[in-house]
């Protein structure tokens, strides 16, 4: 008895998609496990079919030597499969452990199990302070609640979805030798990821995914990234290339740039300045949570700030809200896609309205011209390959990558002097990734100013001239990309901000 | 165990078919009651939905339906562009009485000229009415983040109570020895109201409650102003970054629900009731409310809900009358309407799923609804 998890011909089905077409698959005890696929590959489905999230309707499961067919995700907990989610549920007002409680069948008194999670969290390297408040905790140490929270329940399955994408370096190691230790005391892990080094440094075996189907089982220590880029998108890969440019005139000048922050649990802006020139993309990189959102309302317009502080060519945009911003050229794409750079329950036309009516001419007196709508969502659609029945659908019935296509195709068809994107390439698989950033570096190229602010430092390594770090709602001066590693950019992110300044 | 699974798409089908279904709920469930109070449900069901439409009186009936739905429908339009931007104006029917008043007050200040020109300047006077009243709630909302819901409502109270002082001292006629009421608007021909077509019951607010639904269909769909209210309300969020100042858009809301909200009172004032009188308040601010909804917040769906509303009203007072149904119960059956329209409502978005039953546990952080409707990936 090797294998923890045993799936066999499991199949589910939606309307209109065949999410998992008779996936099969092992999980030997103690491995860990990584699962690949492009965004619509089908592994949250097959995770959620472990978790006991989806019910599937054909195919077997064995779980520790049982049938494993969970009603609901209690009732997978009780088996022994924990989950830790991409996006955390945890209620910012509460303490640690208060937070770890609710998650709790039966939880014992918050005294005892205060001591338990700083039992867990030291014997696994992942300190944490029970009685400290979630809301003051950083991305990295809320998913160390989501973690030990899981730990708790002495799992014999640790799923984890995507869980380096709101870290650190330092951090993504310090996980990293949480889970050989876990893995080493026979725990098996299922790692979803995208990021194909990670998963070539930590699993021992790989499930590639491709349209619902398992495509591949690969040993990814022994197989290159790019192999395995292409069996997961099946297709070879063309790595974005920035067309040699100089830069030019400065687009974008930003100065003693300071907003309080706009809820409780948000970040002020601390006197941010930065400068922008024609044909360059400049990285902002930091965890979550350090000032992103604030930034990016700041730069487009949702939030005005004290006059003088955002010039634009020259002019003072400081006080402009978002529709004049768009007229000067100062365009911009936030992270969260669904709810506020799309309406979910509108159209892919309406939504391209959204931002298109003044560059793209799609209103005359006050009428929206529906038909100039349709025909823009429609280039957008056929430029930026997003697959959709058409510019009638609605925008949550996109998979995430190609709404978010979509999203970026939107402000970049409008010519903009300046593009802000946040997160661009955030939980999109690699094609469209690769299509996305391409697209970035040809506008730059085209004379346009870029900022990409990012907390995946490998995609801002991959396309930044110059690279600064947000932290705690203050930027760090900018530094030419070309001269940094990785330690750097860590010490960089942790607020170390006096060590660049050569 | 049944449970609900978002759809990716809001079923047409479904959108269209809830009000159908809806109306069919009701009338199980109220002729369910009406056996419980013992009258034939049949024949109630009958004197409400058939006889004034083809009933032995339908001649009498048929007029007094357009007469109701107008007003409903006017003020229902104007709630449903605010409700589509979640802008929530509850407070219609204080808009309604501040409308009849200022309109019949700027009327009954030129009494007794004759000119022509008394009736457009009472028309004005009633939208200026109802729109200023509903800048109230709109203006402390935008300066103070007050909640507009409560708001707007304590506005009906007060707004009636100024009716009551309208009536009983400074509109009061002073002709009429002892009586509330100010003068007969409807008998005075500078200020009348009247009937266009004999027979309809179409009087000017008919006619406006038409035009206003044609004007608010086009304003939604194809102006930019429509589609910033929808986009507000779908996601908040989304139409900030659109460029839309969520400030100046309660305000366009208020301003657009309390004109017409006041625009019906005015043409009720000086038609159908003829006076500014103490139980002029009739209610048909909070009626409409439930005829936006049943019209599913889009203006030609009000039209349909707004006359099938009227018919309610018409067709349960005959019932009232006639079988002795009480008024309350009528109110029971139109209420019921929108709680059965506000259930079938959810299958337009979630699909009914079954499931084996899990053990029943208080909401966890980390449960099914958190992450079960993320749809397939």
């Amino acid at each position: 008895m090797t294998d923890i998890l045993t799936i066999d011909g499991l199949t589910k089905r939606y309307p209109g998609v065949t999410a998992n077409d008779s996936v099969s698959l092992r999980i030997r005890r103690g491995a860990i496990h990584a699962l690949l696929g492009e965004n619509g590959a089908g592994k949250s489905t097959l995770v959620k079919a472990i978790f006991g999230l989806v019910k599937p309707d054909a195919g077997t499961m064995t779980f520790d030597g049982a049938p494993h067919a969970p009603a609901d995700p209690q009732a997978a907990r009780r088996a022994g499969v924990a989950m830790v989610f991409q996006h955390f549920s945890l209620f910012d007002a509460l303490s640690v452990a208060e937070n770890v409680s609710l998650g709790m069948e039966d939880p014992p008194a918050l005294r005892d199990l205060a001591g338990r999670i700083r039992q867990v969290s030291e014997a696994y390297g992942l300190p944490l302070d029970p009685a400290r408040r979630v809301g003051d905790l950083s991305a990295g140490e809320r998913q160390r609640v989501e973690i030990v929270r899981c730990l708790l329940q002495e799992p014999k399955l640790l799923i984890m979805d995507e869980p380096t994408s709101v870290l650190t370096p330092q951090e993504v190691d310090r996980l990293f030798s949480t889970l050989r230790k876990l893995s080493a005391e026979g725990t098996s892990i299922l790692y979803i990821s995208h990021k194909l080094e990670e998963i070539r440094q930590l699993c021992e075996a790989a499930t590639i995914l491709r349209g619902g189907k398992v495509v591949a089982e690969a040993d990814p220590r022994a197989t290159s990234a790019a192999r395995l880029a292409e069996t997961m998108v099946g297709q070879a890969l063309r790595p974005p290339k920035a067309a040699a440019h100089a830069t030019g005139d400065v687009l974008l000048r930003v100065e003693g740039l300071s907003l309080p922050p706009a809820s409780k649990f948000g970040t002020p802006l601390r006197d941010v300045a930065l400068e922008l020139r024609a044909g360059e993309v400049l990285g902002i990189g930091g965890v979550a949570g350090n000032g992103q959102d604030e930034l990016l309302g700041a730069l487009s317009g949702e939030r005005r700030s004290a006059p003088g502080t955002i010039t634009l060519e020259g002019a003072d945009v400081s006080r402009l809200g978002p529709t004049e911003r768009r007229r000067a050229g100062l365009l911009a794409a936030p992270e969260e896609r669904l709810g506020h750079a799309a309406a979910p329950a509108m159209s892919l036309t309406e939504n391209a309205a959204l931002t298109g009516t003044v560059r793209e001419d799609l209103a005359a007196r006050g009428f929206v011209r529906w038909g100039a709508a349709r025909a823009f969502a429609e280039r957008v659609i056929s430029a930026f390959d997003v697959r959709t029945p058409g510019p009638g659908a609605a925008a949550r019935s996109l998979s995430g990558g190609n709404l978010q296509k979509f999203v970026i195709g939107r402000e970049v068809l409008q010519r903009p002097r300046v593009l802000v994107v946040d997160q661009p390439t955030w939980g999109v698989d690699a094609a469209a990734a690769a299509a996305i950033r391409q697209a970035l570096l040809d506008l730059a190229a085209g004379g346009a100013g870029v900022i990409v602010v990012s907390q995946d430092l490998d995609e801002v390594m991959e396309i930044a001239d110059r690279f600064a770090a947000l932290n705690e709602g203050r930027l760090s001066a900018p530094v030419p990309a070309a001269d940094l590693t990785l330690e750097r950019i860590g010490l960089m992110l942790g607020g170390a901000h006096g060590m660049q300044a050569a | 165990m049944i449970r609900l699974e978002r759809r990716p798409q809001p079923s047409r089908a479904w959108s269209y078919a809830a009000p159908v279904v809806a109306v069919a709920l009701t009338m199980v469930a109220g002729g369910l009651m009406f056996a419980a109070l013992g009258i034939d449900p049949l024949a109630a069901l009958k004197a409400i939905f058939w006889d004034p439409l083809l009933g032995e009186f339908a001649f009498y009936y048929r007029g007094q339906i357009l007469v109701k739905a107008g007003p409903l429908i006017l003020i229902a339009v104007g709630l449903a562009l605010g409700f589509r931007a979640g802008v929530w104006n509850i407070g219609a029917e204080g808009q309604y009485i501040m409308g009849a008043i200022l309109g019949a007050a700027a009327g009954l200040a030129f009494y007794p000229s004759g000119s022509w020109l008394i009736f457009p300047l009472m028309v004005v006077a009633g939208a200026l009415g109802g729109l200023l009243w509903a800048m109230i709630p709109a203006l402390l909302k935008v300066r103070f983040g007050t909640n507009e819901i409560l708001v707007s409502l304590m506005l009906v109270y007060v707004a009636e109570n100024v009716l009551a002082s309208a009536s009983v001292s400074w509109l009061r006629n002073p002709e009429a020895v002892g009586f509330p009421g100010s003068r007969n608007l409807g008998r005075w021909e500078a200020s009348a109201n009247p009937e266009l077509i004999a027979g309809t019951g179409a009087h000017w607010g008919v006619l406006t409650a038409l035009l206003a639904v044609v004007a608010a269909h086009v304003l939604l769909h194809r102006h930019l102003l429509g589609f910033h209210l929808r986009l507000a309300g779908e996601a908040p969020r989304a139409a900030r970054f659109a460029g839309v100042n969520p400030g100046r858009l309660v305000a366009v809301c208020f301003c657009i629900s309390g004109a017409l909200a006041g625009l019906a009172g005015l043409f009720e004032v000086t038609g159908p009731a003829g006076q500014v009188n103490i139980d002029f308040a009739s209610g048909y601010g909070f009626t409409a409310i439930i005829v936006a909804f049943l019209g599913r917040l889009s203006p030609i769906g009000i039209l349909l809900a707004g006359l099938l509303m009227g018919l309610t009203y018409v067709g349960g007072d005959a019932a009232a009358t006639n079988l002795g149904l009480p008024i309350a119960a009528i109110s029971a059956f139109q209420g019921m309407l929108l709680f059965f329209l506000l259930a079938v409502d959810v299958l337009a978005n979630f699909r009914v799923t079954r499931t084996s039953p899990p053990a029943a546990k208080a909401a966890l952080p980390k449960t099914v609804g958190d992450h079960s409707f993320g749809g397939a990936e």
